[in-house]
């Protein structure tokens, strides 16, 4: 039976190293999709064991339990008993155990055990478990358990050399299936330390390491210091690596766009390829660098088992706003860039968590926001000096900030509030040892995300950038138009019908039409301004000058206002459909966003012009 | 006593896991990760806001809990058994 294909499932606790086991196996040979009408990730790999014979693994989401309390969860439960619509079902489950934590982990084992599937125990973090004089005694844990047992060094080359002998010999036989209920639970409990007992012993319960970081990274009040030294370092990175390399792309591409305008003569195709395909690659591409400095940051957190110690330092204040520590690093990263922080509350476990944090992420003011900021504030607001020290520039954009900051509390409190589903949300976080992260494991984890941003994202990005473009180029100017040519657009029409919307917030009908292409980037509304008021490619001084002599100071704070909360940019819808699967989401987060902008803006408007 | 009544540092030894209401899967949740009669438990670190959350060794791993969590467990302390 050498050709055929095996399948397992790959089972185990949150932290028992599962995945970086996964990565041994596979390698690179993963496919990474979503289990359908759930946001939960699904891992499947392949390889081909020295037999011959193909093994297809699939890598279910970490269970503490099969009594299944999210969907994650779910998931790994209906998969192992083997009813789960669309999921073949596996003829071989592999269960993970890390053997510096047995205590915890061998309940799940038994609990996997009593679904009567042919299972191997795999004994991994060995060489752990070693280093801290943990002495397990595997042809005993054998004998008892019932079941192949395996030793597995995950994070070490050949380390699952054992495993991988055991799972192409002949599949184990199954015990009897078990049923479920509460007696028996506990029971698994009195199991567990009957092995422990006769198979484990434990010079002591944690590792002296784990406890000495920890006396610092929880401390009240070095731990706050060491997060927030932690984040600084993050935020350098992603400014001085992350930024640079961005602009580096935008240049190239403008390179590349303006060679290829010289190779083809000029109309609506050169401006096609120019404007529209390099252009929109360019904006794309462009949130590469940033995306990947800050998830090799996030990774890196994460696998060292930090992660969870900034989470427990900060739940108490998250939770303040109905969001639970691990909301902060995403939220964190959204200053950067929104996408990268929703792709990564992919680490909040309660599934409302999750969904209030990514409706919130665009909140934060990103790096794009910072150009259009930029402009306005340095044309309209004066260089003075507030108490003697303060710049009003400053203050103005610090306000800004801070206008972010309390409008997502704001709707985490109202989310909070308008959910219909109120029980208690679960903290219940495991604080793991300390690892140092592997090269192999960081850089698959990279190399995932950024995959699924460029193949996700780049055609439905690349079609509206195109989009964007047609609708501001065609149709073109009539001959002897005096206007820009934008103005007799399709855009230029929207703008003007746009303008009765905006008219109330102070929005003339050339920043109505900036708003358009500001939807594919924010930063793109300043290039349009510059367009519309006919400034061209003067300096953004001179845009500055043009558009303080052209709008008033009340218009100028409402546009400021409106960038703070304004359901802007596609890709961080984009982003959103992909990670909620859910186009209601979409519109929810484009509708409240329009909403509390408009209001924002409204009331900012009207009491500026008042008191003007 | 409750656990989130328990000082930190102070050892003792899990009595039982109250449901907060009739269906309380946290209660069943912390009676699968160990949180059963007699096993021993520590308070090892609390939240800078608040004391909360309170980090509690149980076994061989640690779990941060909100104090709402951490008071559905009953223990009693080790000169008290």
């Amino acid at each position: 039976m050498s050709a055929s294909t095996l399948r397992i499932a790959l089972v185990g606790n949150p932290n028992c190293g599962k995945t970086a086991l996964f990565n041994q196996l596979t390698g690179g040979r993963q496919k990474v999709a979503n289990y359908a009408g759930v946001t939960v990730e699904r891992k499947e790999g392949r390889f081909t064991a020295p037999s011959g014979r193909v093994l297809q693994i699939l890598d279910l989401p970490g269970t503490y339990s099969l009594d299944a309390n999210s969907p994650d969860e779910q998931i790994t439960r209906d998969v192992c008993a083997g009813n789960y619509p669309g999921e073949m079902v596996p003829d071989l489950i592999v269960c993970v155990a890390d053997a510096t934590n047995l205590r915890l982990h061998l309940r799940f084992v038994l609990e996997v055990k009593r679904l009567g599937r042919p299972v191997v125990l795999a004994l991994n973090m060995m060489d752990t478990a070693r280093q801290r004089g943990i002495v397990i005694d595997v042809p005993e844990l054998q004998r008892r358990l019932g079941l192949p047992v395996v030793e597995t060094i995950a994070v070490k080359r050949g380390g699952a050399r054992a495993l991988i002998e055991r799972v192409d010999g002949e599949v184990p036989t199954a015990a009897p299936a078990q049923a479920d209920d509460a007696a028996s639970r506990a029971d698994l409990h009195a199991q567990v330390r009957e092995l422990l007992a006769a198979t484990v012993t434990m010079p002591r319960a944690t590792a002296e390491i784990d406890d000495a970081l920890d006396r610092w990274t929880l401390h009240p009040v070095f731990g706050l210091a060491i997060l927030a030294v932690v984040m600084f370092l993050v935020f350098q990175a992603v400014y001085s690596i992350g930024k640079p390399m961005t602009d580096a792309i935008a240049e190239v591409f403008d390179w590349l766009g303006g060679h290829a305008a010289t190779l083809m003569p000029a109309g609506p195709l050169q401006s096609l390829v120019t404007d529209g395909l390099f252009g929109g690659l360019g904006t794309v591409l462009g949130f590469l660098p940033e995306i990947l400095v800050l998830f090799l940051f996030i990774i890196v957190l994460e696998e060292s088992g930090y992660l969870p110690r900034a989470a427990f330092l900060l739940d108490r204040l998250m939770l303040s706003v109905g969001l639970t520590g691990r909301s902060f690093i995403p939220l964190l990263s959204s200053f950067a860039c929104a996408i990268p922080g929703i792709m990564g509350t992919r680490s909040i476990t309660d599934p409302r968590d999750r969904i209030t944090t990514i409706l919130i992420a665009p909140l934060m003011t990103c790096s794009a926001r910072l150009p259009v900021y930029a402009l306005l504030i340095g044309a309209f607001i004066p260089i003075r000096y507030v108490f003697g020290v303060f710049n009003l520039q400053g203050v103005v954009l610090f306000a800004l900030y801070l206008a972010g900051i309390l409008g997502a509390m704001l709707v985490g409190w109202v989310m909070k509030h308008i959910r219909r589903d109120k029980s208690e949300h679960a903290l219940l976080m495991e604080l793991p040892s300390y690892r140092m992260p592997k090269l192999r494991d960081v850089g698959i984890g990279l190399y995932e995300r950024g995959m699924i941003f460029l193949k996700r994202l780049t055609g439905v990005i690349l079609g509206l950038t195109v989009l964007m473009w047609f609708l501001s180029t065609f149709p073109g100017a009539p001959e002897g138009a005096t206007l820009p040519a934008i103005d007799y657009s399709f855009a230029g029409y929207i703008g003007r019908g746009l303008q009765y919307i905006f008219a109330p917030i102070g929005f003339n009908w050339q920043i109505s039409l900036a708003l358009i292409p500001a939807f594919a980037a924010r930063e793109t509304a300043v290039a349009a301004l510059a367009t519309v008021y006919l400034v061209g490619g003067e300096a953004a001084g001179g845009l500055g000058h043009a558009l303080a002599g052209q709008i008033s100071l009340a218009s100028a704070l409402s546009l400021l206002v409106w960038f703070a909360y304004a359901p802007q940019c596609m890709s961080t819808l984009a982003i959103i459909k992909r990670e909620t699967d859910s186009w209601r989401n979409v519109a929810i987060s484009f509708g409240y966003m329009f909403v509390m902008a408009y209001t924002a803006s409204f009331i900012v408007y009207q009491v500026a012009r008042m008191l003007a | 006593m409750r656990l989130s009544d328990l000082p930190k540092g102070a050892p003792a030894v899990v009595d039982r896991v109250h449901d907060a209401h009739a269906v309380d899967p946290i209660a069943q949740r912390l009676r699968d990760l160990g949180f059963v009669d007699g096993e021993p438990v520590r308070v090892v670190a609390i939240g800078p806001m608040g004391g909360d959350p309170v980090l509690i060794q149980i076994g061989f791993t640690r779990f941060a809990l909100r104090r709402a969590e951490a008071a559905r467990v009953g223990v009693r302390t080790e000169l008290a058994a």
